[in-house]
């Protein structure tokens, strides 16, 4: 009895004290320094290499930090590297990449969110063999599809325009994001729905005043989802579109593949980074709109 | 208008599943009927095709004299509550309350007026401005019923509107149900699978098993006369203890012990003789030998289980577990022996193979 209360006078009590620098806490983020190293030194090279001028450059040093900072590679990459006979630089293909995007997410977004809201909400006969076919659909290689879209492009007269290109991209990426959305919407509770029949909404009042608001963060997922794909999309765009309609990624290959005169190293990493920069931006702005939008979206009843 | 909700040889089918079956219903004008059964018998499936969410497979459904079989859930003339209230996240309460009056092009200031005079009813008038996600269980639900009130309708529909609750709140929203029907008289179909909302709250029960109605009748009736072995064993809360045997002229012979249903009251008919359940209430088993009763026997007490109002004993009896209820704290224990008894006034016989009560 004396030594049980001798006990709960000096024993633990309170909080355990953490310590720092335990075991796992070194494994931990000794681990993950590593492999984040690994992962950013291209990127250091690339953003040092493009801050360098081209005599620095060939004096090899590759890891080496700029010793003269100079932005001319970025000017130049921006606005006067050479393809073919044009030399206004990425600036071209940026205008086209915007243009060929926009339309492009806006389009497939509001198609296929309306296709996953009608196919989770209003099923109709054949509904489920229409969505399976969708999905199948997401699961024929491209290479496949490439000459029969070029037949069908040519036919309907939109070959080496950019709205030939908004039309394929809009089409491919139907079966994933009719996917996305109509699962998103099928874990909305049915009751909702119901209710809102009763109080005597149609389809489009449902869609836009009660599910809609509630689809924000799965809108942005999707907007994700289609901003990096089309933008970073190589393959439709040079089979598509032609010289002067070519989109951000096709010129950056050209640039970068000219076989013309110097290897200009710095001019290459900068439009490399120029043509990266779209995405990047994406994931940092939408990554904090995504995290808001799960958290305002709240529906638990 | 005598009746508010008709139902005729409803017949509702998922594929091959008869999920309906022939179901007729009156429910009279301002009468609160329940629907009860347990999960999977057709009760919210049908209250979902009177909404008009559902399309039915055959039959008829008449509200208020017009044939609405057809009718889109808007043109009905019901509200309905839903389980998990189903309030719009994104509105605030007012939102909510007038978002199917903006559908049905009410002027503005009508709405306002309506809103306004609901909140008072349900007393959520300081509630108008807060979104669903800022409000209590309790006072969503009060929401939720507020949506429907609002639209001025005949007919309330409820899909176990009180399910999501704790048990506390339960029990005082149920009161408050009771109260607004008693004020605003309309006819009220309510979903359920609890017995005890079932009992307090309806003018009539309609039990329902398998996509058929059991028995549709007022609580008493059902309670004290169940039709069938089904319908005996749901109702009541311990269940009824139920005892194999043979029914032969009046005596009843169990397992080892026989008893003589001379007082019975039997359903009009001819054949009684045969195998067959017979049914005793836990609250209708008698423990003290103070009264004359039909039958008295002994049983040792297996547990006794205290609930402060009463107590419940399950006793070793005729081979079975046998559940009676004593009141108040009877300071018996395990293992003891306890005189019993019932009485044939009090008992139900059901046919062996039919079920149905004798």
């Amino acid at each position: 009895m004396a030594d049980l209360t001798a006990n709960t006078a000096s024993g633990p009590r309170g909080p355990k004290p953490k310590r720092p620098f335990s075991r796992t806490n070194i494994f931990l983020y000794g681990t993950l320094l590593l492999v984040s190293l690994y992962y950013l030194l291209p990127l250091y090279v690339m953003i040092v290499t493009s801050l360098k001028g081209m005599p620095e450059i060939r004096m090899g040093n590759v890891f080496g930090p700029p010793i003269e900072i100079t932005f001319e590679p970025w000017v130049k990459a921006w606005s006067e590297a050479c393809t073919g006979i044009n030399c206004d630089g990425l600036s071209r293909g940026f205008g086209n990449s915007v243009r060929i995007l926009l339309p492009s997410v806006f389009l497939s977004i509001v198609i296929a969110s309306i296709n996953g809201y009608a196919l989770s909400n209003w099923k109709f006969k054949g509904s489920e063999v229409f969505f399976t076919i969708l999905i199948v659909g997401a699961f024929i290689p491209y290479q496949t599809m490439i000459y029969p879209i070029v037949i069908l492009l040519r036919e309907i007269g939109l070959m080496g325009s950019i709205g030939g290109l908004v039309l394929v991209h809009t089409v491919f990426g139907m079966p994933i994001l009719t996917l996305l959305f109509r699962n998103y919407f099928a874990s909305v509770p049915e009751e909702l729905f119901k209710a809102a029949r009763v109080d005597g909404a149609g389809f489009w009042q449902i869609y836009i005043q009660i599910m809609l608001p509630m689809a924000l963060p799965i809108f942005v997922v999707a907007m994700i989802l289609q901003v990096t794909g089309i933008w970073n999309d190589f393959l439709f765009g040079v089979i598509y579109t032609k010289p002067a309609t070519y989109p951000m990624t096709v010129q950056l290959n050209n640039i970068v593949n000219s076989v013309q005169g110097v290897k200009e190293y710095n001019v290459n990493m900068a439009a490399t980074l120029l043509t990266g920069l779209v995405p990047l931006v994406i994931y940092f702005a939408s990554g904090k709109l995504f995290v808001r939008g799960i958290a305002a979206g709240a529906v638990k009843g | 208008m005598d009746n508010s909700v008709v139902i005729k040889n409803l017949d509702l089918n998922f594929g091959s599943v008869q999920v309906l079956k022939q179901l007729n219903i009156d429910v009279k004008d301002g009468e609160f009927l329940v629907l009860l059964g347990s999960s999977g018998c057709g009760k919210s499936t049908l209250l979902n095709c009177i909404a008009g969410l559902l399309e039915v497979s055959d039959g008829q459904i008449f509200i208020k004299g017009k044939n609405v079989t057809w009718a889109e859930p808007s043109e009905r003339g019901i509200g309905m509550v839903f389980q998990s209230y189903a309030l719009y996240p994104q509105m605030t309460v007012r939102g909510n309350l007038s978002f199917g009056l903006k559908n049905a092009r009410v002027p503005r200031a009508d709405i306002q007026a309506r809103v306004n005079r609901v909140a008072d009813v349900l007393q959520i008038g300081p509630l108008l401005d807060r979104k669903p996600g800022a409000l209590s269980g309790g006072q969503r639900q009060r929401v939720a019923i507020g949506r429907a009130l609002v639209r001025d309708v005949d007919v309330f529909l409820f899909d176990e509107p009180l399910s999501n609750l704790d048990a506390k709140l339960r029990t005082d929203l149920r009161v408050e149900l009771k109260r607004l029907h008693k004020k605003l008289k309309n006819t009220m179909i309510y979903v359920t699978h609890d017995q005890v909302e079932a009992m307090t709250l309806a003018d009539r029960i309609s039990i329902m098993k398998d996509g058929l109605i059991q028995q549709l009748d007022a609580p008493e009736v059902i309670y004290a006369k169940p039709c069938n072995k089904y319908v005996a064993d749901f109702i009541g809360s311990p269940a009824m203890n139920l005892f194999e045997g043979t029914l032969t002229g009046t005596t009843f012979t169990g397992a080892d012990f026989s008893v003589d249903v001379s007082d019975y009251d039997f359903a009009p008919g001819d054949r009684r003789d045969g195998t067959a359940w017979l049914g005793i209430r836990p609250e209708h088993i008698i423990t003290a030998r103070e009264k004359e009763t039909t039958f008295q026997g002994t049983a040792e007490i297996d547990i006794v289980e205290p609930m402060g109002s009463d107590t419940l004993v399950w006793v070793d009896f005729a081979g079975q577990s046998v559940r009676v209820r004593t009141e108040g704290q009877s300071g018996l224990k395990s293992g003891d022996t306890l005189e019993i008894g019932f009485d044939a006034a009090r008992m139900h016989l059901f046919d062996k193979t039919t079920e149905t009560r004798l």
